[in-house]
């Protein structure tokens, strides 16, 4: 089963939310793929859709690189909406 | 009685068979199989508790479904003789659930359209859904097995070669399912021909399978009289409800 490839599975669990990154499964294809994806992840009610991506078609970014990507951000708290006050007026958002 | 007769053969289809299929728990070739096989087994087991029940009530003599699932012996089982073909390989297994769930499909939708007992009814519109699924993941591996390597398409053609001889019982009714069919409770078997034919036929085709001529038929399952493996399956299924009566967990 060497040669069977890894694909990266992906169940959206309800209308109107994203499609979120569960785990991964060995298959030949891609029909058998979501059969596998079905079989191994939505056993409990979990999805109402499914996305099967072969894990060979992922690009990755380099571990190596993780300072240089995200360090910067990290003094840039103005980025983040909890930086600014909001107008009392304004209520919950 | 010809009804609780009919509605119990049934379950015994669908209970022998998921029984099978739970055998490979722990020992499919990887581990996506692994958790697919399973699944299919509790679904068919799933159907089976429900008609045991409904069977048991129509009956009314206060056997529970594990009464009729565990305490009866080979004889009194009236599964048809697919069902309780042994797993062999994966290739068998596969076309047995093809071969069941091709049939059990346009029956259970057959029901919905005519039946008119509610419990069967409400079983149908679960496992029509169940059926179509076993259909897309048998039918997809025999057609990878029978247009694979030279190896499992040898094992593909064992498989139709071992299991399509047990296959015209499906279509037979029992005097007992005749009663329940013409109470209008299910649908005729023999009616559910032209929808098996087409799904095997689809399959065999991309599989590059020939569906067999089938001059002598095995039947018998319908009367309790069955092959060798049954017995043995039993016998390990039940041995614990034997052992401790009543017991639950």
């Amino acid at each position: 089963m060497t040669t069977t490839p890894l694909w990266e599975v992906f169940i959206r669990p309800r209308n109107g939310l994203s499609h979120k990154h569960v785990g991964s499964i060995h298959a030949a294809d891609e029909v058998l793929a979501l059969q596998a994806a079905r079989d191994v992840y939505t056993r409990r009610g979990e999805g109402t859709s499914i996305w099967v991506v072969r894990s060979a078609d992922i690009v990755a970014s380099d571990p190596d690189q993780a300072a240089e990507n995200f360090e910067p951000t990290a003094d840039k708290i103005y980025r983040h909406p909890t930086f600014y006050d909001i107008p009392e007026d304004v209520g919950h958002m | 009685m010809a009804v609780y007769q009919a509605i119990l053969e049934l379950a015994d289809d669908h209970l022998v068979l998921g029984h099978r299929i739970s055998e490979w728990c722990g020992h499919a070739p990887m581990l996506e199989e692994d958790l697919a096989m399973p699944n299919m087994a509790l679904d068919l087991i799933g159907s089976a508790r429900t008609l045991y029940d409904h069977a048991g009530k129509l009956e009314g003599k206060g056997q529970s479904e594990d009464d009729l699932a565990y305490l009866r012996g080979e004889r009194e089982y009236r599964n048809c003789l697919l069902v309780e073909r042994p797993n062999e390989d994966f290739a068998h297994t596969m076309l047995r659930s093809l071969y069941f769930a091709a049939f059990m499909r346009p029956f259970w939708l057959k029901t919905l359209e005519m039946g008119t007992d509610e419990t069967v009814r409400g079983v149908a519109g679960k496992a029509e859904k169940e059926m179509a699924y076993h259909i897309r993941h048998a039918g997809e591996w025999v057609i990878r097995l029978g247009d694979g390597t030279e190896e499992s398409a040898a094992r593909m053609r064992d498989a139709v070669a071992a299991l399509h001889i047990y296959t015209d019982e499906l279509f037979e009714s029992s005097p007992a399912a005749a009663e329940a069919e013409a109470g209008g409770v299910l649908p005729v078997r023999a009616e559910m021909r032209a929808a098996w034919d087409e799904v095997i036929g689809q399959v065999f085709a991309e599989a590059l399978l020939e569906v067999p001529e089938v001059p002598y038929p095995q039947t018998g399952g319908r009367h309790g009289l069955h092959g060798e493996g049954l017995g043995h399956m039993l016998a390990e299924m039940q041995s614990v409800y034997r052992a401790h009566p009543g017991a639950t967990w």
